[in-house]
């Protein structure tokens, strides 16, 4: 299978330091409320096949303050429902003349499938467990406007790691920067396969080890159906893994706590923590905007 | 099916190396066949008389036909993947003279009617084709069939493949009926409460990739359970299909020390490729049982070489294009395999891990004959059907699915080169196939 269209996001996995870097500074440049019409007669499909809120708006505003037009297809309310395949979605989208298409969808590696089929780029906005790298972008881009460089930041990624795309990309991300992954969850949601994904990661049962001397927290969303489908407790999950006040106190002073979202308060993460000076939950979304442009910028050849 | 009674004239094969594991020969001989059958094997130059045709298979192995215990012929009701003609024509093309057809059909083989069925001439089989039949209705794993009946009508095993039967109860009695007729029972060992979701081997790959994973335990677990159960028959015939796991081999080879009549399958896709190999989401490389580590391919080798392995069996499993090339998770399992398994089999077996010819040939032959007691086949002692397959075991080639009999082309070995070919398979006497 090809690689998909130049342009194409389809994970971090398999880019390299270099193109990462790239896509931050162009996203440095792009300020989404000073409009500027590069992408002017660009159509950008988004084709969302499952719900998502942050992810998309973030795609169609970051599309629209460029100047493209954008059009949402649903998998709800189109043929998608009467059994079309993605492909052939993909062939009619195309036809309808989309120039880059945003895809979400349930199922790891429908992104690439398409990409491999089309000449115009594809990018990922969360596929299955996958890859999900807008965010792990975005997340890079917030840190380090608040930390000089990701190399030798420690970083700790809390929560069920197994079902998280988010995860997934961030992993690859930062340690291809050289930071200091520790992941922490309960062996259900964080097996010890896990290591693999990048060199030097290392797991542990412990939230309070976790956190010590950190740069950085990312929380997972934890799901309610996952957790009844395990041996674990609701009550001994949030006794063990939640993040709270106490548990930031043994990061460092001034260690982000960051989250891909939604939240859900009272599980994953306690209140005081989400809404805590240290929280950067709020500019992640904020910050998807600008990184979301440069992609498609990118992806569509505008970026100089 | 080819008539065994027809007169096809007399065939002389001079000169081959003629390779008949069961009959413990190894040597340059020629072969006569005569009216469907073997009428002699000599010494080079000592068959006189008159004969109506001559094949020269100096340089060449001369075996018997090959037999593969488990295909998806995909007849009746899914001919747009696959046809009893099409696929035996593949079976032709990949050396099998006698091919074991899967029930999981649309409807499910489950009744003499379509045991039968699929052994009508109408078909157009071009090799012989021995219905296994589901071992309960339906493959629901509720009630049993008829297996009288269906042994009657000409079936050689019962399963429920693709369905395991999970139920011990319903397994157990399984077991304990066929054994009073003799009848081999197939298991396809997966427990599937626990592989829900699952599209491929639980592994770096499938976590890297964000893909559920079985483990090798829904296979051995499964396994280990089955070879105790037939344990408990005097005469229960346990069939191991497509085993793809290290420790389901220990269960299989606890088995057969104890004395169970044990017999396991491995397929030319689990002996060649892990799961390493899907990569980016090759769903040429989904199968079930799953690709699985490079320990457990390591694990296969080691029992293809020592005997554990009663077979190799292709588990060719032809799909339309559209059922496989979408998501990994949607696309069904299987690939087809019967063009590519001899020459995966000296590639891999012989070439790279010096397994010698005669075993290989062993189990597309003589063992799996003795799985299902496909009598006066896989040998060519004098009187056995006039099946043999030739091939150059020297011959380097490159497969093109775009030319595959098959009607699918669901193969991850496109363009592989691979070593060791087919030049003629001859079914009853006839030859079925002759390589250009
Ligand atoms: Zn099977």
């Amino acid at each position: 299978m090809s690689k998909g269209a130049r342009g194409s996001l389809l994970g971090i996995e398999h880019l390299d330091v270099k193109e990462i870097t790239g896509l931050l500074q162009l996203a440095r440049r792009m300020n989404p409320l000073k409009p500027h019409p590069l992408l002017k007669g660009k159509r950008v499909l988004l084709l969302f096949y499952e719900p998502s809120t942050r992810t998309r708006s973030s795609f169609e505003i970051a599309a629209k303050s460029m100047g493209a037009m954008t059009t949402l297809v649903l998998s709800s309310g189109s043929s998608i429902e009467k059994g079309e395949s993605l492909l052939d979605t993909a062939y009619t989208l195309r036809a309808v003349g989309a120039d880059v298409m945003v895809i979400r969808h349930p199922s790891a590696g429908a992104p690439l499938l398409m990409a491999s089929h089309l000449d115009v780029p594809v990018i990922n906005a969360g596929d299955g467990m996958h890859e999900h790298p807008s965010q792990a972008l975005l997340d890079a881009y917030t840190i380090l406007r608040h930390k000089k460089k990701l190399n030798g930041l420690q970083v700790a990624i809390l929560g069920d790691i197994y079902h998280s795309r988010v995860a997934r990309s961030a992993i690859h991300l930062l340690s291809k920067f050289g930071a200091h992954i520790t992941l922490c969850g309960p062996p259900e949601f964080l097996p010890e396969l896990a290591t693999c994904l990048a060199p030097g990661l290392h797991i542990t049962r412990t939230a309070e080890e976790a956190v010590r001397g950190v740069d950085v927290i990312m929380v997972l969303r934890v799901q309610k159906e996952r957790l009844a489908g395990t041996k674990i407790r609701l009550q001994d999950y949030i006794a063990r893994y939640q993040m709270t006040l106490a548990r930031l106190k043994l990061a460092k002073r001034d260690a982000m706590v960051m989250h891909p979202g939604p939240i859900i308060r009272g599980l994953e993460i306690t209140w005081e923590v989400a809404d805590c000076p240290q929280s950067a939950i709020v500019e992640e979304v904020r910050n998807g905007v600008p990184v979301r442009m440069a992609i498609l910028a990118k992806a569509l050849g505008k970026a100089k | 099916m080819t008539s065994d009674k027809s007169k096809t004239g007399s065939l002389l094969i001079k000169g081959g190396n003629l390779i008949d594991p069961a009959a413990k020969i190894d040597a340059v001989m020629d072969l006569l066949l005569r009216d469907g059958h073997v009428a002699e094997v000599a010494l080079p130059n000592k068959i006189r008389g008159g004969v109506d045709a001559n094949f020269d298979a100096r340089g060449l192995v001369v075996a018997p036909g090959f037999i593969d215990l488990h295909v998806h012929l995909r007849e009746p009701g899914q001919s747009y993947k696959e046809t009893i003609a099409t696929g035996t024509a593949a079976a032709a093309a990949g050396g099998f003279t006698s091919v074991c057809c899967m029930p999981n059909t649309s409807p499910v083989v489950d009744s003499q009617e379509w045991v039968a069925w699929i052994q009508q001439p109408q078909r157009g089989a071009v090799v012989n084709v021995f219905p296994v039949a589901a071992a309960t209705q339906a493959s629901k794993g509720a009630v049993l069939t008829d297996f009288r009946g269906l042994q009657r009508a000409g079936a050689v095993a019962v399963s429920d493949d693709g369905k395991p039967i999970l139920n011990e109860t319903i397994m157990r009695e399984t077991l304990r009926l066929a054994a009073e007729i003799n009848l081999p029972v197939i298991q396809h060992a997966e427990d599937t409460r626990l592989t829900e979701n699952c599209s491929m081997n639980e592994s770096t790959t499938s976590f890297r990739l964000g893909l559920r994973g079985m483990t090798t335990a829904a296979e051995a677990t499964v396994v280990d359970r089955d070879v105790q159960l037939a344990q408990q028959f005097t005469g229960a015939r346990l069939h191991v299909a497509h085993l793809s796991t290290a420790d389901a081999l220990k269960a299989v080879r606890r088995g057969k020390r104890g004395k169970a009549r044990v017999t396991c399958e491995i397929t030319p896709h689990h002996f060649t490729l892990t799961d390493a190999d899907i990569g980016e989401y090759n769903t040429y490389c989904k199968m079930n049982p799953p690709l699985r580590s490079a320990g457990d391919r390591e694990a296969l080798l080691v029992a293809l070489a020592d005997g554990t392995v009663d077979a190799i069996a292709t588990d060719h499993a032809p799909h339309a294009t559209h059922e496989k090339i979408i998501e990994f998770e949607k696309a069904l399992f299987g690939i087809i395999g019967l063009e590519t398994a001899l020459g995966l089999a000296i590639t891999r077996l012989h070439r790279e891990h010096k397994i010698p010819l005669a075993r290989i040939v062993e189990l597309l032959t003589a063992g799996p004959a003795r799985v299902v007691d496909l009598r006066g086949r896989g040998t060519l002692a004098r009187g056995s059907y006039a099946d043999v397959t030739i091939f150059d075991p020297k011959r380097r080639w490159t497969y093109e699915a775009a030319k595959s009999r098959s009607k699918s082309r669901n193969t991850p070995f496109d363009g592989w080169q691979l070593t060791g070919k087919v030049v003629a398979t001859i079914v009853g006497g006839k030859i079925a196939h002759r390589a250009g």
